[in-house]
């Protein structure tokens, strides 16, 4: 029964880490932002395994909050936002798929040889949540230094999110009141980057960060 | 006496993979037409396409060398012991111990080694284009191939066919997302190894995609026919491979008695059906992709073959 527990917090979690990847590999901002809701229905799946494995009631509403607002509420906007700005059929490409993916792949690696290492004794479960979401939140970064467009920036900053969820329940549960104020935080932070999204377009008629970099004169 | 039955079954896997590689294809295509609402050609029209060839006189180009001629026998050969290497109906059998995954893969090297010679050597163009493109593929496909198998080994602690499939049926495997992760990344290697549909169209002559068809363009006759049922026999071991490891309910064990045989070739023919099946669904349902692209989507196999090896690291073991 052990066995079979781990093995389902594992497949979870694993699968976490796949949608990371299949985020990175896909360059149509419309499919990303599928993705993405998938990416949070399968944080969701995960942290409601952990409150049954755990015994902590508080967690089912941390999978609660993140099946409500990160796999439906937010998908939803983003995906208005971007038929309203007209970049819905965008495809993007700064790097190429195969060198990011290999990076990607060497992140994974690192984060898994930093984490086995410092946990040394810790409870397998909880070593295991923590090495995942360690890869999922350097993914969600490499997706955020890769991208150039600011909805796909938006979607690498929430699953960093998703990956310190991960982290946090993996760890034993946190209280819940954290869990409610850092989601409330990335719901403001998500409102705020909509507003700037709109500023930006209506400032440079475009989303594309490099336009950014330009206006402040660091390109020519 | 025993090493006298084991040898007949053996030899009975043998002649049952040869046999069976031609309706496999028919199947596909049969099961193909269907589902865009043609008749199709009947299920044995393989079997006499191959008649028809082997009938047929050989025509060899004036610039033809030696290993042109030799080329079509040594891939035949090659594709057939490692088709027949892989458990179908019953594992253990009396070659099992060479029944290597490392092997087979070797095998299907070196058969797609001396199958690009060919193409380059009567020199024309589109054996040269053929080719360069087959080995681009290939290059990609094998590493894939082998990170599935690392996987598959350090799962099952063997590289050994008869006994991964012994350990897919007993209850240690328990539920493990770094097979999931193999079973895709196989079954794309699998698509691209086979030159099926989003990578390669088996069934054109169309100068600009053909990658498989370009390379045997030259061959004719009792040559081609063997080349054709060579690359038959490697989508049959592909299927069989991917039912032997992940699907392998049904095989009988090592020594099993004949109605434990029946069953074991009966759940064989469904799964090889299954596949068939399967495959021509997912052939109807995606369109032919850029040679640009195909790397991008062996890539995505080789990710996933890495991601497998790396999840076993954090696993029960920890």
């Amino acid at each position: 029964m052990r066995g079979l527990v781990f093995d389902i917090a594992h497949m979870l979690a694993g699968g976490l880490v796949l949608v990371s990847f299949m985020q990175l590999y896909q360059d149509r901002l419309y499919a990303l932002l599928n993705i993405f809701a998938l990416h949070a229905l399968v944080l969701a799946l995960s942290v409601a395994w952990q409150a049954y494995i755990q015994d902590a009631p508080h967690l089912y509403v941390t999978a609660v909050i993140a099946l409500v607002f990160k796999a439906i509420v937010i998908p939803v906007v983003l995906h208005r936002i971007i038929v309203r700005l007209g970049i819905h059929r965008e495809i993007e490409q700064v790097v190429r798929v195969g060198p990011t993916m290999l990076l990607g792949m060497g992140l994974v690696a690192l984060s898994m040889v930093v984490m086995l290492r410092v946990t040394a004794e810790a409870d397998p479960l909880a070593r295991e949540d923590l090495a995942f979401a360690l890869c999922v939140v350097l993914l969600g970064l490499l997706m955020m230094v890769t991208r150039r467009n600011a909805v796909s920036q938006v979607v690498g900053f929430m699953s960093i999110e998703n990956g310190l969820v991960l982290a946090a329940t993996g760890a034993k549960g946190m209280p819940l009141v954290v869990e409610i104020s850092i989601a409330f935080s990335i719901l403001i932070a998500f409102i705020v980057i909509g507003i700037f999204l709109f500023r930006i377009r209506e400032r440079f008629d475009t989303v594309d960060i490099q336009a950014l970099d330009r206006f402040r004169g660091e390109r020519s | 006496m025993a090493v006298m039955l084991d040898l007949a079954v053996q030899g009975a896997q043998m002649i049952v993979v040869l046999l069976l590689a031609p309706l496999l294809t028919g199947i596909g295509r049969k099961v193909r037409a269907r589902l865009l609402r043609r008749r199709g050609p009947p299920l044995i029209q393989p079997y006499r396409d191959l008649i028809r060839l082997l009938r047929k006189e050989v025509v060899l180009a004036e610039n033809a060398s030696w290993l042109f001629r030799v080329i079509p026998y040594l891939v035949f050969a090659a594709t057939w012991v490692a088709a027949a290497l892989v458990p179908t109906f019953q594992s253990g059998l009396l070659f099992s111990w060479s029944a290597d995954l490392i092997a087979i893969i070797a095998l299907l090297g070196s058969a797609r080694f001396f199958l690009a010679l060919a193409g380059l050597d009567v020199g024309t163009s589109f054996g040269g284009i053929g080719s360069s493109r087959e080995v681009m593929i290939a290059s990609l496909a094998e590493p894939a191939m082998l990170m599935v198998v690392f996987t598959l080994a350090l799962i099952a602690g063997s590289t050994q066919l008869s006994t991964v499939a012994a350990f897919m049926t007993s209850s240690d495997v328990g539920l493990r997302v770094s097979l999931g992760l193999a079973l895709f990344a196989l079954i794309m290697v699998a698509i691209a190894e086979n030159a099926r549909i989003p990578v390669d169209n088996p069934a054109t002559h169309l100068e600009l995609t053909m990658v498989h068809e370009a390379m045997v363009l030259e061959y004719s006759g009792r040559h081609l026919a063997l080349i054709e049922l060579a690359s038959q026999l490697k989508l049959l071991l592909y299927v069989s491979l991917i039912g032997c490891v992940f699907v392998p309910w049904g095989m009988a064990p090592a020594g099993a008695g004949a109605q434990a045989l029946a069953i074991g070739l009966a759940a064989y023919l469904g799964k090889l059906a299954l596949g068939a099946f399967l495959l021509a669904l997912f052939e109807t349902a995606i369109a032919k992709m850029r040679v640009f692209r195909v790397p991008e989507f062996l890539g995505a196999a080789l990710m996933l073959g890495l991601l497998a090896t790396l999840l076993l690291f954090v696993s029960r073991s920890l």
